[in-house]
């Protein structure tokens, strides 16, 4: 009898499990019973991934800065990604938090019982594997399909360029110390795949903290800059002389542009849209 | 008795002759530093988004020219100002409060200052009435308003500048509680927090030829106003009785002498951010070659101050060409390296540095 019951016990072990183990970013195991319906979001682009996926009736908190769209501004903020309230999210009674990397909270929420998933998208191809990470969490089966709809997108925006726009040389400034975004930034990469030349080459990083000499010295044909960033621009020393500025081809984004420019997410290819539409306006009557 | 003249009469003269030779020293120093900054100021010129280039290709170059006299011209003699200015506000700031740690920052013109930006860059778009005043302002005056209204609350805590106690504890609270604000500030706009880095590193990056010759116009009137109330100082470092029984009218002084530290602080700090440690080194770095007055301190302050940031202002730009490292944290290394290196060579000894 014990030997029968110790072979059912080893059997039923052996079982593969029902449940939903996700790997997060860490390399974490995280496994939930069944797909989790009460979710917490710490990260802009987080928020927009799972309403892309079609699941924003299952949030229940946001952090302070989730701005889209409209209906997560309903929900109850529970801080920053950096600083948030562990008090708020612990009532809400989520079933996951999901958050970045970045932030101090991961340990304090695991010890108090709720399951955490760190994922961050900082690439395009990041955006595409976040996107199949949330969407198997979230028991979603079409998250390739998202994901080819955003790639179209982008893709689109790039062919309706004229070709007399391509190779035109960009700089795109992210703030007025000045930081430029380099080619392998995520706005880098949808400038690349307009098929426009980025002044800042590669070897630079990211987000590299330029010398303004080096702009001047670059002389792009297009600026591309947020509202904020933009006061002052024409009277730095020297910046007069610059192709983009003398010809007035300064693209000046709307802070609501600046945000779905600069956050990487599933929303690359309207950022590709307003980069396209900015090429385009400013190409102005010049000969091919 | 006779052996007690010849003793007094050659005390005396050795000591005529250690004050001559330090006059000869403070002489030697300062065209030493004036040299230094013609020298460095010629190489800056050549310091680019390309590292070091010759300045004399541009003279062929019209492109390279421009660049050359537009941009890195004033850059370096912004720095040379800047740092002319903050050594000008230390060798003031330490000879006020006769305190060896104090800097231009004291009275919480530094967190004035980023607060002002701070409110700056957040406004920038935001409301369009407060957009109009900010442009017509800019962040350099925004900065500048920061910095002198920071002080003036700092006078205003400490109702008048009779108690020295009193004004040191009213600059540090004024610098707390503004920083506080300042941090709320970034809190509710976090997309301005990189900018905001990069004026508390402090930077050359945007000054051009009317910063420079707003800058060369305050420390002129700053420097002669220093110069003329040197005296005062030099009485306050005797003690506070002391220098009322010596008849100087302290009131009055002292309050010219925090204005001066004030425009001075809130200039550089307008045109190049919030660069640490050249008002804090200066003065004892002077003082660690020659021993003088504070009339020679202060000038002599300013142009050590002004060698230091230039220095570190051409490697800020040279070292990672063409991206730039921040200004404050190479003078922050440099200045705090030579302090080090003097006081350990100098441990044993019992004196300041």
């Amino acid at each position: 009898m014990n030997k029968l019951l110790a072979v059912l016990l080893v059997l039923w072990a052996a079982l593969p499990s029902r449940a939903l183990q996700v790997t997060d970013d860490r390399g974490v195991a995280v496994s939930f019973a069944q797909a989790p319906q009460r979710i917490v979001t710490l990260l802009p682009s987080l928020t927009e991934t799972v309403c892309e996926l079609g699941q924003c009736q299952r949030l229940v908190g946001v952090d302070r800065y989730s701005n889209w769209p409209a209906s997560v501004r309903a929900l109850p903020q529970l801080g920053g990604g950096l600083d948030p309230n562990v008090e708020g999210i612990v009532a809400l009674k989520p079933d996951v938090v999901l958050l970045a990397q970045s932030s101090r909270v991961i340990g304090r929420l695991e010890a108090l019982g709720l399951k955490v998933v760190v994922v961050e998208p900082k690439t395009h191809a990041d955006v595409q594997r976040v996107l199949a990470k949330v969407g198997q969490l979230l028991d979603v089966p079409d998250a390739q399909r998202v994901w080819r709809v955003i790639d179209a997108g982008v893709s689109a925006a790039a062919q309706s360029l004229p070709a007399r726009v391509k190779n035109t040389r960009v700089y795109f400034e992210v703030n007025r110390a000045p930081y430029g975004a380099g080619e392998s930034s995520f706005i880098g990469e949808t400038l690349t795949r307009l098929g426009v030349k980025n002044i800042i080459p590669a070897a630079l990083g990211p987000f590299p903290k330029l010398n303004p000499e080096f702009v001047v010295r670059a002389n792009p044909d297009v600026i591309m800059v947020g509202d904020r960033n933009y006061q002052g621009m024409e009277q730095r020393p020297g910046w007069a002389g610059i192709r983009a500025v003398r010809d007035r081809r300064i693209c000046v984004f709307k802070p609501e542009q600046s945000d779905v420019l600069v956050r990487p997410g599933p929303r690359m290819a309207e950022a590709a849209r307003i980069m396209a539409q900015c090429l385009v306006d400013t190409a102005g009557d010049k000969a091919p | 008795m006779p052996s007690v003249g010849a003793d007094m009469s050659v005390a005396m003269t050795a000591s005529m002759t250690d004050v001559t030779h330090q006059h000869r020293l403070a002489w030697v120093l300062g065209l030493g530093l004036l040299l230094l900054s013609a020298a460095l100021a010629v190489i800056g010129a050549g310091v680019g988004s390309t590292g070091f280039e010759s300045a004399w290709r541009a003279w062929s170059d019209p492109v390279a020219w421009q660049i050359v006299w537009d941009i890195r011209l004033p850059r370096t003699l912004g720095a040379w100002m800047a740092g002319a200015l903050l050594g000008l506000a230390g060798a003031v700031a330490q000879g006020l409060f006769r305190n060896p740690l104090a800097d231009p920052y004291l009275l919480g013109s530094a967190s004035g200052a980023s607060l002002g930006v701070a409110a700056a860059l957040a406004l920038f778009g935001v409301s369009p009435v407060a957009t109009q005043w900010l442009v017509r302002l800019g962040l350099t005056g925004a900065a500048f308003v920061g910095a002198v209204a920071a002080v003036l609350l700092t006078l205003l805590l400490a109702r008048g500048v009779q108690h020295t106690l009193r004004l040191l504890l009213a600059g540090v609270i004024v610098g707390v509680v503004l920083g506080a604000v300042h941090s709320l500030v970034t809190l509710l706009a976090p997309e301005i927090l990189q900018a905001m880095q990069a004026f508390m590193l402090g930077s050359t990056g945007f000054v051009g030829w009317t910063a420079c010759l707003l800058m060369a116009a305050v420390w002129l009137v700053c420097m002669v106003v220093a110069w003329m109330l040197s005296r005062v100082l030099d009485g306050l470092a005797l003690g506070e009785a002391t220098a009322h029984s010596l008849g100087l009218p302290l009131a009055p002084l002292r309050a010219a002498l925090v204005a001066v530290l004030a425009l001075a602080t809130g200039t550089a700090v307008a045109q190049t951010g919030l660069i640490a440690f050249v008002g804090l080194a200066a003065p004892h770095l002077v003082r660690s070659v020659v021993k003088t007055t504070h009339g020679r301190l202060i000038f002599l302050s300013c142009l050590m101050g002004a060698v230091l940031l230039m220095t570190a202002d051409m490697l800020a730009r040279w070292l990672i060409a063409p991206q730039e490292l921040p200004v404050g944290v190479l003078t922050a290394v440099l200045g705090g390296s030579y302090l080090l290196w003097l006081m350990h060579r100098r441990t044993g000894r019992s004196r300041m540095l």
